[in-house]
């Protein structure tokens, strides 16, 4: 049970696949100009892994080893085209302002990182669990960046309010202040590391 | 003069890494060295070529009249394997020495976005260019791929020379790595919003 719950946590913070292993920085830079578009993003990413991590543990068997990067893929694009469908169906909105970056979970290495680096090697329930708290890391670190570049750029948190409009710092929401933002972070988390050793 | 505004636009106001973030991963990977970033470059610019080719016809001659064009992403992305699959083969049998030098660039690019992402849009968006929005036809689209290859390759090359002096200097220690690297890319991209407009 211990070895379950490691699994899952794993993800969460030691190896946060964005702020650790630096994985999938595509969709973390574009889609965290607010806190509830990261987040968004993050749970579409965490279903699609979820579900591949599953199958893909389901089907080890039946799968050629030499073309395995191929089946994995489609595998993995099967559940992005469910997840568009979903998306497209019900929460139009947020579908609109992720545009692209729904269809493009297919290329987000962690996803294919995690088909080939555990859920190929494991039994079912584990690689549920390892998807899951992959998963979580990943929407907790753009929710994390959705949050700063939200609070820095537009005053406001979730869509709330809480600095004045001249207190804003429009550069926070264009392309360049993603970049920043997630240097510092990263910087912190860094330095952090370091002091825990 | 249509052309012109795409090529200009997609290199300078709409650049792949800068205000698209698409293709994140290798810029950020293969920026370390200016001499991986230049065979990186070259890969990307016949791949993407390549793959708008063949995906903007797979689209209108199959996935149109099937009426399949849900199936995009999961054709699109098997397309893109096969090719580089195939680039990879055909290249190792015609002209070893270019083998070699983009050889350990190929595989890496079926799981750059920038690719499948080129594909997708140029398909599915509306563009503004020559006063009517319209979808591209596929001499625009093909233009459209080079010039989002050619804004890849620059931002690739300039960051990876600017790399390369980062490395001799002493930034703060968390600082080290990557997070130099990524506000160093955010002052970049800062540089390219200065292009808004011209276009």
């Amino acid at each position: 049970m211990s070895n379950n719950l490691q699994t899952f946590t794993k993800g969460l913070v030691k190896e946060n696949p964005i702020l650790v292993l630096l994985l999938g920085c595509c969709p973390t830079l574009a889609t965290t100009t607010s806190a509830i578009n990261g987040m968004s993003m993050g749970l579409a990413t965490t279903f699609v892994l979820v579900l591949s991590n599953i199958f893909i543990s389901l089907l080890k068997g039946f799968i050629p080893d030499k073309v395995r990067i191929p089946c994995f893929i489609v595998v993995i694009a099967s559940f992005v085209t469910l997840v568009q469908l979903l998306m497209q169906a019900y929460v139009p909105d947020i579908y609109e302002t992720l545009g692209l970056f729904i269809p493009l979970i297919v290329v987000n290495c962690i996803v294919l990182g995690r088909a080939e680096a555990f859920a190929s090697k494991n039994p079912v329930f584990p690689s549920l669990l390892d998807g899951l708290g992959m998963g979580l890391g990943f929407t907790l670190a753009l929710t994390l960046l959705g949050c700063i570049r939200e609070f820095l750029g537009s005053g406001s948190i979730f869509g709330l309010t809480i600095l004045p409009e001249t207190a804003n710092i429009l550069v926070f929401i264009l392309p360049p202040g993603a970049f920043i933002c997630l240097g510092f972070v990263i910087a912190i988390v860094n330095k952090l590391k370091k002091e825990s050793h | 003069m249509k052309y012109l505004i795409i090529i200009l636009s997609t290199i300078l106001v709409n650049n792949v890494i800068f205000s698209q973030f698409l293709g994140i991963c290798p810029f950020l990977g293969t920026s370390k060295k200016t001499s991986t970033a230049v065979g990186m470059s070259a890969a990307v610019i016949f791949v993407l070529t390549l793959a708008t080719l063949v995906t903007w016809l797979t689209n209108r001659y199959i996935l149109i009249p099937l009426n399949l064009t849900f199936l995009q992403t999961i054709a699109f992305i098997l397309i893109i394997a096969a090719l580089v699959q195939m680039v990879e083969i055909i290249l190792k049998k015609i002209s070893p020495a270019l083998y070699t030098a983009l050889g350990v660039f190929l595989p890496l690019i079926t799981t750059n976005c920038a690719v499948l992402g080129v594909s997708l849009t140029v398909v599915t968006k509306e563009f503004n260019y020559g006063g009517v929005a319209h979808m591209l036809s596929l001499g625009e689209s093909i233009v459209y791929a080079v010039g989002i290859a050619l804004g890849f390759s620059m931002a690739l090359i300039i960051f990876a020379g600017i790399r390369e002096h980062i490395d001799l200097m002493e930034p703060p220690k968390g600082m080290k790595g990557t997070p130099i690297a990524l506000i160093t890319a955010g002052i970049l991209a800062l540089a390219f919003m200065g292009f808004t407009g011209i276009v």
